[in-house]
């Protein structure tokens, strides 16, 4: 009886929502360091995007627009760039954003110990100050995925008075110019933030607090979503689609990731890679043959996802359309092994202990057994994989990259000879030299060209089988209304709103 | 008693001293770069670099512990790689709540536990013990995981009774805090109410046959007075030490109902920071509840040593 | 144990105390379930190629997530596996975890406790300083960071658990011979010149069996669930291979839509453990009759 009552009075207390002006976030990890310098996760970008505004920003398909600079312009050689800068700015702490304090950001980014900013803006040699509202970037070459970058964390402009006076300390207590600003943070239960009354464009900002709840679990997730205790998460699991689907109590938004899932190879010629039979080109064909990519993205995200075969998705204006994704042929598989003179193909490989990663791995291994090939599978812990990545030490391994809105950042780092995330060890001077002038070419058309080159030698190279690319899910209560799906999957807080 | 305190103080010290080699040692010795670990997607190299110096990561494993002992015995636990935190001010924000959680799991093992004991050990041989021992085995046979995944799935997900995971303090929600509690409770406390039940029940059992108790029965005492006032309080005093001792198992049952139910405290940090390899967090956790362990350990021997003299070393 | 030799010469007829132990445990009705409930587990394991009805590593991409049906009685999971077929040679995992790692501490445990009860002084202080140790570091942590050290897959799973069980095992033995060193056949054994080696292994290591044979079934109890535990986290037995923990790993990403998958594995990590408590229980009482 006494029972009874306390569940009652519990479910009623679940019942209620905490205050009708606050955003309940449920996150699928716990964020790392809260400072644009040295932030290093994704799920940091999604906090961020309540914190610091950027130089520029993303529209719904992946358009550079303004953000707190209203212009900008290449130089005729492409080796400067130069902004003009939102007025009337202000910070959290109530100090000016102007060219002063664009230049003291990037020069942050590039300098201080920690930052994991600087390969992105590597090739920005200086900044220069022309007038209050009109910045220079100065740059070492013309590099033409910079203003991509400054849709992200390297284009967020942090208060000089606050980053000088925290220090290292900056990330307990950023200081930026984004429409909330923050408030506390316990590690692995919140982030909670408040409205910024004096931000430049706080028309479009309906919430007067925003809470982040790192919840790993997605079960859990969606369960706290669905008793009321959240609004909104973030990578809903796929399976839990169909039923929430129909509930007209929650909204579904899908969006398809920048990056990709895929299959990295060793082919650097290295010890390992020399006894691995992935070594030959024609068993890789082999394998990409006897893979069914739509079954994979069936089985693996129940649908969730595009099958693709490049860096970039089919959806993606810098896919080549050119080179669509070959359809799974066992035949063909079978008759490359035994051109290749290897019927019996046996290989290890390497996936992290994630599920989503042992899935993609025995799923995978289940396919090419259909061509003969033995898959070995060897899971392995995050850090370990990392380390024998970087080493080369392993035959294949499954492999997901989150994806970076300028096609160079999900493709130089990976395939460009000795560049430290080319697991594959793949060197290719023409692909090398592809890459170098895509880098400078400032003109998307001709960019473009380039890519539809490059593509034409790392799609029969193989040193990565992109295979899909997978749906970021986003479930809301119905009573959000004004949620713009950027294919970033950060949750923009501008025109969001309670009906 | 002086004798036997100074003994077991002193034998405190090269204990920890021991925890602090085995846990650093174990530490790192785990395969991977936790340089690589931490720098995130991007990888940065200069970021790879600046966290390979700023945690001597070059340096052999013994200079790295005397560099860490040396901030330890200074009180100076390090620092989260992952979040740039001190440790110490993350055990004290964590503590709370797994002190609530086991506070709370022990309150009801205690009351589930003993009395259980005490009516099987009354009702020897009746249904009463039979449903008890049973609940008992149950309680001793379940993994807790489990139990929480199907706990969730009943109350939050096909139910919605209760909150699915998360934690909100007291002091802001005390209703929503224990509406976030009762579950990893329950499954925390689960298995520690089997055990306490076992203890209660043999210890009972034993004094129940004691002469002093036969004594006042055949004074023709009430038979409740004799069983609450004269069997329970000597049968308690050996549970409640070895409660003391079942403490550690506490901690361990909490790992995983800290996984399962996304709680915020001392389970969750170590097990995130084994996988993140953040080293600092990993050593300063477990050297930290060692000691508190060791402590709990030297009170319990303490209670034992004052009710039983005899028993020495 | 003195309590066997005693409760032996005050019986009436001549039987050895392990006949009559065997008896005493017989008579209890819970440890020969738990005892009948292992024999089907270890069956059920060896036999596994004969009785399970799929391979239960065959995928199919037609048959995901599918609910218990005539064809597959437990259902299917994530990527179309028989769960039934998972269910019984994921026996193989928790009965063969269970029981190497609990060899593995006896193997460690045993000797090391022996030398330390034996020798004492020194030995003793060294051995003892190293197990509180290990002994304040809360277990599964111990365990977890074994295995993450040693790398997951199964073996290495068993290794951690042994190891991180080992210092119970030194314990129960040093204390148990520290009650029997003193004993009066072991200073006879002493005193007409007996090796130390011989009363060890002639004198005392019998006589602290029965306590280690009881403490050595329940912790397979332990053991089971630490593996499961383990391979929830992800760092025991690894995919295809099937583990019940593992299993369950996979499951709680479907507990919404496809329960039978946490369902069952938990069901039988929950009845193996249960049936190796209630033999233990059982052997405690017929080993030891103090006690219950």
């Amino acid at each position: 009886m006494r029972f009874a009552r306390i569940a009652a009075v519990l479910a009623l207390a679940a019942a209620l929502p905490a205050s009708a002006q606050t955003l309940r976030i449920g996150l699928a990890e716990d964020p790392d360091l809260l400072d644009p310098s040295t932030a290093r996760t994704f799920v940091g970008r999604i906090v961020f995007a309540s914190l610091c505004d950027k130089l520029m920003d993303l529209d719904e398909n992946l358009k550079i627009v303004p953000m707190l600079a209203t212009s900008w312009e290449w130089s005729a050689d492409g080796k400067a760039l130069t902004m003009k800068l939102r007025p009337n700015v202000l910070f959290h702490d109530g100090e000016k954003l102007d060219a002063a304090a664009v230049k003291y950001s990037i020069e942050r980014h590039k300098t201080i110990a920690g930052s994991n900013r600087k390969g992105e803006l590597a090739p920005v040699a200086s900044v220069d100050v022309i007038d209050p509202l009109t910045v220079r970037l100065n740059l070492t070459g013309p590099f033409a995925p910079l203003t991509a970058v400054l849709t992200d964390r390297a284009g967020m402009i942090v208060s000089p008075k606050a980053a000088q006076a925290l220090g290292e300390k900056f990330n307990t207590k950023p200081v930026c110019a984004g429409p909330f600003r923050f408030v506390e943070r316990v590690a692995q239960d919140r982030i909670v933030v408040e409205r910024f009354k004096d931000y430049w464009n706080k028309g479009a900002i309906h919430f007067d607090k925003v809470t982040y709840l790192p919840i790993v679990d997605a079960t859990v997730r969606l369960a706290n979503l669905k008793s009321g205790q959240l609004d909104f998460i973030e990578r809903m699991a796929p399976s839990d689609v169909p039923g929430l689907k129909d509930d007209r109590r929650f909204k579904i938004t899908k969006a398809v990731e920048m990056g990709y899932q895929g299959i990295t190879i060793n082919i650097s010629g290295n010890e390992v890679a020399q006894k691995s039979p992935l070594k030959d080109a024609r068993v890789r064909e082999a394998l990409e043959l006897s893979l069914d990519r739509d079954a994979i993205v069936q089985v693996a995200q129940d649908g969730e996802g595009l099958v693709g075969n490049q860096w970039v998705s089919p959806k993606n204006p810098w896919y080549t359309k050119s080179m669509p994704p070959p359809k799974r042929n066992i035949e063909r598989a079978k008759a490359l092994l035994k051109e290749a003179g290897v019927t019996n193909p046996s290989f290890t490989l390497m996936a992290g202990t994630t599920s989503d990663a042992q899935r993609v791995a025995q799923i995978v291994q289940a396919m090419a057994k259909d061509a003969g090939f033995d898959v070995k599978i060897q899971a392995t812990e995050f850090a370990v994989a990392l380390k024998l990545a970087d080493q080369n030490q392993f035959d294949a391994f499954v492999l997901a990259w989150s994806g970076r809105p300028d096609p160079d950042t999900n493709l130089y780092q990976f395939i460009f000879c000795k560049q430290p995330q080319n697991n594959a060890g793949y060197c290719n001077p023409q692909v090398d030299a592809l890459l170098n002038q895509e880098r400078v070419t400032i003109d998307p058309a001709q960019r473009a060209k380039l890519f539809e080159q490059i593509a034409g030698h790392t799609l029969k190279d193989r040193p990565i089988l992109y295979l899909f690319h997978r749906h970021w899910i986003q479930a809301y209560s119905s009573k959000l209304s004004g949620l713009k799906p950027v294919p970033d999957a950060l949750v923009r807080l501008q025109g969001l709103k309670f009906n | 008693m002086g004798r036997f305190l100074l003994h077991r103080l002193a034998a405190i010290i090269p204990t920890l001293f021991l925890v602090s080699m085995l846990i650093f040692g174990l530490q790192q010795l785990l395969p991977g770069d936790p340089a690589l670990a931490l720098a995130g997607e991007d990888r940065d190299e200069s970021l790879v670099q600046h966290l390979r110096a700023k945690f001597h990561l070059d340096d052999p494993i013994p200079v790295r512990y005397g560099y860490w002992i040396k901030d330890v015995l200074r009180g100076d636990l390090g620092e989260s790689v992952r979040i740039q935190k001190p440790v110490t001010e993350l055990i004290l924000e964590k503590l709370p709540v797994t002190i609530e959680l086991a506070v709370l799991a022990m309150l009801f093992a205690l009351s589930i536990g003993i009395t259980a004991g005490i009516v099987s050990a009354v009702f020897k041989d009746t249904a009463f013990d039979y449903v008890a021992n049973v609940f008992a085995l149950w309680g001793l046979s379940t993994p807790n995981f489990w139990l929480g995944i199907l706990l969730i799935l009943l109350f939050s997900v096909k139910l919605g009774w209760l909150p699915a995971s998360g934690y909100v303090s007291p002091f802001e929600d005390l209703r929503a805090n224990l509406a976030s509690m009762v579950m990893p409770a329950f499954v925390l406390g689960n298995a520690f109410a089997a055990v306490l039940m076992r203890h209660t029940r043999s210890a009972m059992l034993q004094v129940l046959t004691a002469d002093y108790v036969r004594t006042a029965r055949a004074k023709g005492l009430d038979e409740r007075v004799v069983i609450l006032r004269h069997a329970l309080r000597n049968a308690l005093v050996p549970v409640i030490t070895l409660g003391a001792l079942e403490f550690g198992t506490l901690l361990s049952g909490a790992v995983l109902t800290e996984q399962v139910f996304s709680i915020p405290g001392f389970g969750k940090l170590i097990v995130d920071a084994v996988f993140n390899r953040d080293y600092a967090v990993v050593q300063g956790v477990v050297l930290f509840t060692a000691t508190v362990y060791v402590t709990l350990n030297l009170l319990a021997d303490l209670a034992y040593f004052a009710v039983n003299p005899r028993m020495r070393g | 144990m003195a309590a066997i030799a005693i409760a032996a010469g005050a019986e009436p007829r001549e039987a050895s105390p392990a006949e009559r132990a065997l008896k005493r445990l017989v008579k209890r009705r819970g440890a020969i379930f738990g005892l009948a409930m292992v024999v089907f587990f270890v069956i059920l394991a060896v036999a596994a190629p004969w009785i399970a009805p799929y391979d239960p590593i065959a995928t199919s991409w037609s048959l995901v997530r599918k609910a218990p049906s005539a064809q597959h009685w437990f259902g299917t999971d994530e990527i179309g596996r028989d769960v039934l077929s998972r269910v019984i040679w994921g026996a193989r995992a928790s009965l063969l975890a269970g029981v190497v790692s609990v060899c593995i501490s006896l193997a460690i445990g045993v000797p090391i406790g022996l030398a330390a009860g034996y020798l004492g002084r020194w030995t003793d202080m060294a051995i003892s300083r190293v197990t509180d140790a290990m002994l304040a570091c809360p277990f599964l942590i111990l365990a977890i960071a074994l295995a993450a050290f040693l790398g997951p897959s199964l073996t290495n799973a068993m290794i951690a658990i042994g190891i991180a069980a080992t210092p119970a095992f030194i314990r129960l033995t040093r204390a148990q011979v520290l009650s029997v060193k003193v004993e009066d056949y072991v200073e006879a054994a002493r005193a007409v010149g007996n090796s130390h080696l011989r009363i060890v292994l002639r004198h005392i290591f019998p006589n602290v069996m029965a306590p280690l044979i009881v403490q050595a079934t329940l912790a397979i109890a332990a053991a089971v669930i630490a593996e499961a535990s383990l391979s929830f986290l992800g760092l025991g037995q690894q995919p295809p291979a099937p583990s019940w923990g593992s299993m369950l790993n996979t499951a709680k990403n479907y507990v919404e839509n496809a329960p039978w998958m946490a369902v069952w594995p938990g069901l039988s990590i929950f009845l193996l453990v249960l049936s190796f408590n209630l033999l233990g229980d059982g052997l405690r009482d017929a080993l030891d009759p103090r006690h219950g």
